[in-house]
C-alpha cells in the first residue's frame, strides 16, 4: 500500500505550469516536457528546490511550462547563468535546457567550459538539427547535404559532434535519448541529475515543421548495444563510430565536481545597487 | 507504446490503480492535444480533444469511486509504471499535426482504446485470482465498448483526401 511519503510527494502534474505551450503539434519538445515533469516527481524534490535555466529558441521555452524556479535567459548564455546560480546556491538542483543552435553555436564556447569546470548540474540539449524558431536555418548539427531554400544544395559543412566534444571537454556523464521514448528519457534524466558533476543529455527531438523527415527517427533509434563505460576514450570511440541513433547512457565519469567555497554574502544588495546608479 | 504484459497485477488494488493511471494518462494527453490545437487555431479539434479528455476523466473518477478506501492515486505511483513504452491509452503526441482533422483524432483515439483493450485482455488471461479476473473482465467489456464507439464515430467522418496537410500559407517558403 502507499506510504505517507508517497501520498505527500509531488506528482508530475505538480511540476507543470498553467502556461499552454506554443510548440507545433507533433514537436518532440512536448515529450521532453513530460519527461522533465516525471523526472522531477521521481526525484522526490519539491518545486522550490529545482531551477530550470534556458537560453533562446523553441526548446528554451521550457522554463515557462514547468512549475519550479526558472530563468529564460540570453541566447547561448544559459550555462553561464546556471553556473552562477549553482555555485551560489549549491542546495538547488539546476537543470539547463537548450537546443542545437542555442547550445552548440551561440553558446558553443560556454558548452566547452561548462564541461571542463564540471559544476554539478544537468545540461539537456533538445537537438532537432535546425533553427526552428527562426524558420529553418541550418544549425551546427544539420547534415551537410540538407537542402532547403535557406541553404540551397546544403551547407557542405561537417556537423558538430556534441557528445564527443562533451567527453573531450570533461563532462562527467554523457547520454543520448529520443524524445518519443518518454520513460527511457525520464530514467536517464533522473540518473543524470543524481550523478555528481556536469551531466550532458542530448535528446533527439524532432522538428516536425522544418524537418518533417525527422518523424522517421522513431523507427531509427535503438538502445545502445553496450553498457556505459567510465573510460572517456572508449566512450568517444563508440560514439564516433555509431550511427547517431544509439540511445542510452554512454559514459559515467568519476571526476570530482567543482564547487568553490561560498560563504554568506558580505555586501548588502542595496550597496551593490548603488554602484550601478547613474 | 505499451507492452501488454506490464504492469504486473498482484492484487485488486494494483488493478484498480493501474486502471486509474491508464485513464488519467489518457485524459491528460487529450488535454495537451486540445491545448496544442487551441494555440494553432483548429477549433474543431479543440472540441474533439476536450470531449475525449472529459470522457477519460469521467472513467478515471469512476475507478476512484469504485476503489472505495483504496488510495488509487498514491498506489498508482508504486505499481502503475511502464518500463517499456507508455501507458496504453496515452495517445502518441508525435501523431499530431496542426492541420489534422477529426478523423485523425479518432484514429489516434482508436489506437489508444485498442491498446487498453489488449492490456486488460492480457490481465484476464494471465491471472489466477478470481477477483482480479472478474474486475479485469469488466474493464475489457468497457474498453471493447469504447473501441466500438470510436468505430461508429469514424464512420461519420470520412477519411480526408491526401492533400489534407497542404497549407496555402506554409511555415517556410519552398521557393
Amino acid at each position: 500500500m502507499a506510504t505517507l511519503d508517497n501520498r505527500l510527494a509531488c506528482k508530475p502534474a505538480d511540476f507543470k505550469s498553467d502556461v499552454n505551450p506554443i510548440w507545433c503539434p507533433g514537436c518532440g519538445d512536448y515529450h521532453v516536457l513530460l519527461s522533465f515533469t516525471r523526472a522531477f516527481a521521481q526525484l522526490g524534490l519539491p518545486p522550490e528546490r529545482i531551477a530550470v535555466i534556458s537560453g533562446i529558441g523553441c526548446s528554451s521555452r521550457i522554463p515557462a511550462y514547468t512549475n519550479c524556479y526558472g530563468f529564460h535567459g540570453v541566447h547561448g548564455r544559459s550555462l553561464a547563468l546556471a553556473a552562477g546560480l549553482k555555485v551560489t546556491r549549491p542546495d538547488l538542483t539546476v537543470v539547463v535546457a537548450s537546443g542545437d543552435g542555442d547550445g552548440y553555436s551561440i553558446g558553443g564556447n560556454h558548452f566547452l567550459h561548462a564541461c571542463r569546470r564540471n559544476i554539478d548540474m544537468t545540461y539537456v540539449v533538445m537537438d532537432n538539427r535546425i533553427y526552428g524558431m527562426t524558420k529553418g536555418q541550418p544549425s551546427p548539427t544539420t547534415e551537410p547535404e540538407f537542402d532547403t531554400a535557406l541553404s540551397p544544395g546544403g551547407t557542405g559543412v561537417s556537423p558538430f559532434h556534441p557528445l564527443v566534444i562533451a567527453l573531450a571537454s570533461g563532462a562527467n556523464f554523457v547520454a543520448r535519448c529520443f524524445s518519443g521514448e518518454i520513460n527511457e528519457t525520464t530514467t536517464t534524466l533522473v540518473e543524470a541529475i543524481r550523478h555528481p558533476g556536469f551531466s550532458f543529455v542530448e535528446i533527439l527531438s524532432p522538428c516536425v515543421t522544418f524537418r518533417p523527415d525527422e518523424r522517421e527517427w522513431k523507427s531509427l533509434v535503438h538502445p545502445a548495444p553496450v553498457a556505459a563505460t567510465s573510460d572517456p576514450a572508449k566512450a568517444a570511440r563508440r560514439i564516433m563510430t555509431d550511427d547517431g541513433f544509439n540511445i542510452g547512457i554512454l559514459y559515467r565519469g568519476n571526476r570530482k565536481p567543482y564547487q568553490p567555497p561560498v560563504g554568506p554574502a558580505s555586501v548588502d544588495i542595496c550597496d551593490l545597487e548603488k554602484d550601478f546608479e547613474l | 507504446m505499451s507492452s501488454t504484459t506490464e504492469p504486473k497485477i498482484g492484487n485488486l488494488a494494483d488493478l484498480l490503480a493501474v486502471a486509474w493511471q491508464i485513464e488519467a494518462d489518457a485524459a491528460e494527453r487529450y488535454d495537451m492535444l486540445a491545448g496544442q490545437m487551441e494555440q494553432h487555431n483548429n477549433p474543431e479539434l479543440v472540441a474533439a480533444f476536450r470531449d475525449l479528455s472529459r470522457a477519460e476523466g469521467i472513467h478515471r473518477d469512476e475507478i476512484k469511486r469504485l476503489a472505495g478506501d483504496i488510495d488509487v492515486v498514491a498506489h498508482a505511483r508504486e505499481v502503475a509504471t511502464w518500463t517499456k513504452g507508455e501507458s496504453p491509452e496515452a495517445v502518441d503526441l508525435a501523431g499530431a499535426h496542426y492541420m489534422m482533422t477529426p478523423w485523425h483524432a479518432l484514429r489516434l483515439a482508436l489506437a489508444g482504446e485498442q491498446r487498453a483493450l489488449a492490456y486488460f485482455k492480457a490481465v484476464v488471461e494471465s491471472t489466477r485470482d478470481p477477483a482480479i479476473k472478474k474486475m479485469a473482465e469488466e474493464f475489457v467489456e468497457e474498453e471493447a465498448e469504447h473501441v466500438n464507439l470510436v468505430h461508429r464515430l469514424l464512420r461519420k467522418h470520412k477519411a480526408p483526401p491526401d492533400s489534407w496537410s497542404d497549407d496555402l500559407d506554409p511555415p517556410v517558403s519552398l521557393e
